[in-house]
């Protein structure tokens, strides 16, 4: 086992994060403000992909899906929210998430109907195939955009809630929202908006996840619970946590690859248990989420 | 046809009154009324595998009501209790030739250990979070059972499950017909719902609905609401696994789907339809789903569209479920 073959590794499970993140960032916003937990969010992350693949039939371009994706998405998460998920509010945490699992099921089956059940081949662009030297090994140049990408979108998006008058009403949305509301915030709207964003976060994850996962109805299944982990890694809530976490189960399942194959699938949850098992509040979590 | 005209009867014919009462004599009796409409079940259903697939998934909703309806936790990874059971019952039938009167509580004690680890676990977190943490951990056993294929047979799920004959009490029961194989099940089902409904009323049962409708004063009361809730997880663990193990002598084969996330997610549903927080509801449930399958499947591959639209529709409209919804017009 030389030190380069774990720095491939390494960096591979951090490529691998950044999926992780993109998914669990927007789990995340949606639970710190609306404070329910979106079931349908990997099937979500799995129409994204679609899109995507009818997107670069229609255009042939891979950038412009990039773009179009999650605007396309996301509205239709806002669609959903509007007119399935508002009219739960106050009615007991449980009732949005089941409500959000029927959800993903009927997106699972009409994707089925209208797309097929067979998997889609998704190229990687041609600008992006092949590998760049890095010094001490070869590496994707995917996998490195991945990276790259995710951390653009990750200081942007820390840029719209720290620096911006929207942020700020979403940042304070989230620690009180009845203040908000007496200010002469319309709060419905922003939870729309915020619920738009997260949505629109994860079929953009499926979009880039989609040239390495392939496209088939069932990709989000494993999403879903790797979200989680991740939530329940970082703690419910913190957008810190989710990108700490998701790159933290990233190196953990790519180097359990590489040291004890047979344990890929299961690391992820050992992981989970023995954090939970220090910290049941996850590594960022904040008190009372729990209560 | 004739059969389910018997069963409409009173909503057509009679009073609303008298249905009235006959609901009202149901939810006073019942441990009566759940054993008394299983018993005559296999002629209310087109044919008896289907009554079997209704009395398996009825118990296993009952064992999943105590956790999610009587303690108000709502666990996503049930399915690893249930296919626990299963496999915990199939495997030294099908591997060891250990008779089914003694692979039957190894099926149960196998989902009662799970539910004591997953339970320790999930227990220390609520709400949201509780829900999380038990389809992760659903998710562990489902891949560990996937990958362990020279015991559970993997992808192919576990064969050779099969209990041809039961000697029992000098009777010599051909469990190849499906109606003695059902009345079979059914006399081990009906001791299970009496426990059951012992357990509900026992001080534990009111103790678990007291944490559900609120903790901090049942805490200050001096009841440890920690262990409660984690017998309580057990509890519907080893109901649970105890249907899981009925499943398997009944399919003679486990198949690996019993511990996918989405029977989890079915017996959720069947408890919503039902209605949480019912004794017959759970029964109710497993009824009208079960039927509502069999019939649909036959129409259109896209069972899980009818699913989800089920779900938005019953949360949106009807969270009491079909039972619940009964009860409360009754008792308003």
């Amino acid at each position: 086992m030389t030190l380069d073959l774990i720095l491939l590794q390494l960096f591979t499970g951090v490529a691998l994060g950044t999926i992780f993140i993109l998914v669990a960032v927007g789990l995340s916003l949606i639970f710190g403000l609306l404070t329910i937990v979106n079931f349908a969010h990997s099937q979500f992350f799995m129409l994204g992909a679609y899109v995507g693949v009818a997107v670069l039939a229609y255009t042939g371009n891979f950038w412009i899906a990039l773009l179009v994706v999650p605007i396309a998405v996301g509205l239709i998460g806002m669609v959903c929210e509007r007119f399935l998920i508002r009219p739960l509010y106050g009615r007991g945490i449980d009732y949005p998430l089941l409500l959000t699992f029927g959800l993903g099921l009927i997106i699972l089956e009409l994707v089925r109907i209208f797309a097929g059940t067979e998997g889609i081949p998704f190229n990687t662009p041609e600008t992006l195939t092949g590998a760049v030297n890095l010094g001490v090994f070869f590496f994707p140049k995917y996998r490195l955009f991945l990276i790259g990408v995710t951390v653009l979108i990750l200081i942007a998006l820390w840029f719209f809630l720290e620096k911006t008058p929207y942020g700020l009403i979403i940042r304070a949305g989230a620690r009180d929202q009845e203040i908000v509301q007496v200010l002469g915030v319309d709060v419905s709207k922003v939870w729309l908006i915020v619920f738009g964003i997260g949505t629109g976060l994860a079929a953009l994850a499926g979009v880039l996840a989609a040239p390495i996962r392939g496209v088939f109805p069932e990709m989000g299944v494993p999403v879903l619970v790797e979200a989680f982990v991740v939530t329940v890694v970082g703690g419910m809530g913190s957008l810190l946590g989710a990108v700490i976490a998701g790159l933290a189960v990233g190196i953990t399942v790519s180097m359990t690859s590489l040291f004890y194959p047979e344990m890929t699938t299961l690391s992820m949850f050992l992981l989970m248990a023995v954090v939970l098992v220090f910290r049941p509040r996850g590594l960022f979590g904040r008190a009372g989420v729990m209560d | 046809m004739a059969s389910n005209s018997v069963a409409a009867a009173p909503k057509a014919g009679a009073s609303p009154g008298a249905f009235r009462a006959i609901v009202e004599f149901i939810a006073r009796h019942r441990v009566l009324a759940a054993i008394a409409v299983l018993a005559v079940l296999p002629f209310l259903t087109p044919y008896e595998a289907l009554a079997v697939n209704i009395l398996v998934f009825g118990l296993y909703a009952m064992g999943f009501n105590l956790i999610f309806g009587y303690a108000g936790m709502l666990s996503f990874g049930h399915a690893a209790l249930f296919g626990l059971g299963a496999y915990g019952c199939g495997i030294p039938i099908a591997k060891f030739g250990i008779p089914w009167f003694a692979a039957l509580p190894m099926g149960i004690a196998v989902a009662g250990i799970a539910s004591v680890v997953i339970g320790w676990f999930a227990i220390r977190s609520r709400g949201i979070y509780f829900a999380m943490i038990t389809l992760a951990l659903s998710q562990v056993v489902y891949y560990s059972t996937y990958q362990w294929v020279s015991l559970t047979g993997g992808e192919d799920g576990l064969r050779g499950v099969n209990v041809p004959v039961i000697n029992i009490f000098g009777l010599h029961l051909n469990m190849l017909n499906p109606l003695v194989k059902y009345y079979v099940l059914f006399a081990l089902g009906a001791v299970a719902i009496a426990l059951f409904s012992r357990i509900l009323n026992s001080p534990f049962g009111g103790v678990l609905e007291a944490i559900r409708e609120n903790e901090k004063r049942a805490m200050a009361c001096g009841y440890d609401v920690a262990r409660t809730r984690w017998l309580a997880f057990i509890l519907s663990g080893l109901f649970s696994g105890f249907a899981g193990a009925l499943y398997a002598i009944h399919l003679s084969v486990v198949p690996i789907e019993t511990l996918n996330y989405f029977n989890s997610a079915e017996v959720l549903m069947i408890t919503l339809l039902g209605g949480m927080g019912t004794f017959f509801g759970a029964f109710v449930g497993a009824y009208v789903y079960i039927m509502l399958q069999d019939v649909v499947t036959v129409v259109t591959v896209h069972w899980q569209l009818v699913i989800g639209t089920l779900f938005v529709v019953l949360i949106l409209f009807f969270p009491r479920g079909i039972w619940g919804s009964l009860l409360k017009w009754v008792r308003p």
